[in-house]
């Protein structure tokens, strides 16, 4: 299993744009990724699990992905984070 | 043939097959089934179908709307492919052995109410994606048909209950010829777009929906306000001769373009354009206006998630004050509040939002707004000829606050090493009573006045212009309003300034003879009504509409002031 803790510099923490683009990242893998806030884990292939966190800025989450395409799940969501200014 | 009685919102006809934009019945059975199996693929194959189309809506909306708006569609597709979703569904109608329409509807409603109960607007809002996404997958499994007016390709009239700003948004101005409401006024949302697609519309017909199926043949009369359904042979030529009379006298208006506005005997008057956007200016130099009377920038601000920045601002208010080139512009800030709300600044309902916290009230409480508003105007000033007007003012403590914000941030961007216009004029809309009333005050300190008629009316006579059961106190030539009128332009001519109005009446033919004798010098209407305006102020003597205006004044009741005008102008 790979996990990884990002901290939400997005302004508009992760909602709306953000969330799309990374539930469509992590839907494009096999493994099953999981997004990790406040103690609450949600599955990341789902955009209303996602939403229903209401991640804001300044957040501290944790993605963790499991199977075959983990390190590489993990390592393309870390690129969208970073590319789209959301979390560092 | 039936033939419905309405209110006609936007000239000219249009003659075209029936679209219904009305939503199908979605009442459904709570049923237990035999087959598990069998009905899990028949919600596989609805989910599949609902994704198909969602995917056809988002790439038409991305040709049509543009990326931005096409994402909404994107969030949809993903709603739909949610695992969080399907997997409880899917094992519910295993399970429980419940028909696929009962497991859908439980298990959406169950998201539905997580994201009401959000505290965040927003959150809130996604509510609404997961009820649209349900009642797609919905309408497949019990096989009837989902509108979906961005997808319409060929030439229909719209028929529906009333249209909204989004349902507007949707429509492609190829293919719809006209529409026809239930609902709505001369001033409503629906009536305001018709006009600025410049498509005929017949609003307020009560029962549009009711007496008119999908194919059948109407004929839109956005002349007299008539909808006609399967016309017979002889009506519908008739109809067509009309159609072509109409486009003639366009033509003939035409040649008006570059023509300047005076009357019979000599005297110039300004038409200006109200527009929305920047993307309105086109039709503003197409029809000839001589400037921009009112620009509602309220249009930044909707539609969107969060605040419009200073810097997009700027661009937009540099776009139609270089478009304009050198000619007026008068830019309303933001009147929010009332009927046009914005969901992310999160106010709260009110029991009278036409006398709330709206417009200027709101920005002198909610400075930051306000300023940065301010700001981006200040900065865009030196690309044109630009005019500042502050909606709803009701005193002059009111004016003088704001002006005082405005002369503060101008004092600050020029610190700062921003260019700004040395003479910016600085007025107010005229469309509270009190301020009518005390306008040879108000003169001594404002630029100009710019008279909103819809509210002016609306606040005049105490009647809301959303409830249709007083719409009959909708009365523009009322004397009680013209006197308020008067008072206004004298109280302007008396200090040397000028006196505008930009509320529908201005572009109103029965209007126009008695404003012109009242001494209005600028009217602002839509961009499709100039040409016409111009043509019969060029027939009318401003000394003999001068005449009119005193008598009108003094009568008693409208429909004897409607006579008055219909004899003077003959």
């Amino acid at each position: 299993m790979a996990e990884k803790q990002f901290k939400v510099t997005a302004e508009t923490g992760i909602h709306a744009r953000p969330a799309t683009l990374l539930v469509q990242t992590a839907s494009r893998f096999d493994s099953e990724i999981n997004l990790e806030y406040k103690g609450k884990t949600v599955n990341l292939k789902s955009i209303m699990g996602v939403m229903s966190l209401g991640i804001g800025q300044g957040s501290d989450i944790k993605i963790s992905a499991e199977g075959s395409d983990a390190a590489d799940a993990l390592n393309s969501l870390e690129e969208t984070l970073k590319k789209e200014g959301l979390a560092e | 043939m039936t033939f419905l009685n309405g209110i006609a919102a936007s000239n000219g006809i249009a003659i075209a097959k029936a679209y219904r934009l009305v939503e199908p019945d979605l009442n459904f059975e709570n049923k237990t089934i035999d087959n598990p199996t069998a009905e899990v693929e028949r919600f596989r194959q609805a989910m599949s179908k609902s994704k198909s189309e969602l995917e056809a809506i988002r790439d038409r909306a991305k040709v049509d709307l543009g990326e931005d708006k096409a994402a909404i569609f994107e969030a949809h597709l993903l709603v739909l492919s949610d695992p969080e979703l399907n997997a409880p569904i899917e094992d519910k109608i295993q399970s429980a052995k419940v028909n696929a329409e009962s497991a859908l509807k439980e298990t959406a409603d169950m998201f539905v109410m997580m994201f009401e109960q959000m505290d965040n607007e927003y959150m809130k809002e996604r509510a609404a994606d997961i009820r649209d996404v349900t009642k797609r997958v919905l309408a497949h499994l019990l096989g009837v048909h989902l509108v979906n007016p961005s997808m319409i390709a060929e030439e229909v009239i719209i028929v529906a209950e009333d249209l909204t700003p989004s349902d507007t948004a949707q429509l492609n101005r190829q293919f719809v010829k006209g529409f026809t409401t239930n609902i709505g006024g001369r001033t409503s949302h629906s009536a305001i777009m018709a006009r600025s697609m410049e498509i005929p519309a017949v609003v307020g017909t009560k029962t549009a929906t009711e007496e008119i199926n999908n194919g059948d043949l109407v004929i839109v009369d956005g002349l007299k306000g008539e909808v006609h359904i399967n016309p017979t042979p002889e009506l519908v030529a008739e109809y067509r001769k009309t159609h072509e009379d109409y486009e003639v006298q366009k033509a003939e208006w035409a040649k008006l373009v570059n023509e300047p506005t005076v009357s019979a005997d000599g005297q110039h008057v300004e038409l200006a354009a109200n527009i929305g956007t920047p993307n309105d200016l086109k039709g503003v130099i197409e029809n000839g206006g001589e400037g921009v009377g009112l620009y509602r920038t309220e249009f930044l601000y909707m539609g969107r998630e969060q605040l419009p920045t200073e810097e997009e601002q700027f661009e937009a208010y540099k776009a139609v004050l270089e478009g304009m080139a050198g000619k007026p512009v008068v830019v309303r800030t933001l009147d929010i509040g009332g009927d046009k709300e914005l969901p992310y600044l999160e106010l709260p309902k009110e029991m009278n939002p036409f006398l709330g916290f709206r417009a200027i009230r709101l920005c002198l409480e909610e400075q930051g707004i306000f300023r940065t508003q301010l700001r981006a105007l200040l900065r865009a000033s030196s690309f044109g000829n630009l005019k500042i007007m502050f909606p709803m003012i009701a005193t002059l403590d009111e004016f003088r606050e704001a002006k005082a914000i405005l002369e503060d941030e101008k004092q600050k961007l020029v610190s700062e090493g921003h260019k700004v216009a040395d003479k910016i004029e600085l007025g107010i809309m005229v469309e509270i009573p009190s301020t009518a009333v005390l306008a040879d005050q108000f003169a001594k300190e404002v630029d100009f006045f710019s008279i909103g008629t819809n509210d002016l009316i609306q606040y005049t006579m105490a009647a809301d212009r959303m409830n249709q059961r007083v719409s009959y106190l909708y009365q523009p030539y009322s004397p009680s309003i013209l006197r308020l009128v008067k008072m206004v332009i004298d109280a302007a001519h008396a200090e040397g300034k000028w006196a505008g109005m930009c509320g529908e009446m201005a572009g109103d033919e029965t209007a126009i003879p008695v404003l012109l004798g009242l001494g209005l010098d600028e009217f602002s209407m839509s961009a499709t009504s100039i040409l016409k305006a111009r043509s019969l102020i060029k027939n009318l003597k401003k000394t003999d509409m001068e005449k009119l205006a005193s008598e009108v004044l003094n009568m008693q009741t409208t429909s004897q002031v409607i006579d008055a005008v219909n004899a003077a102008t003959k």
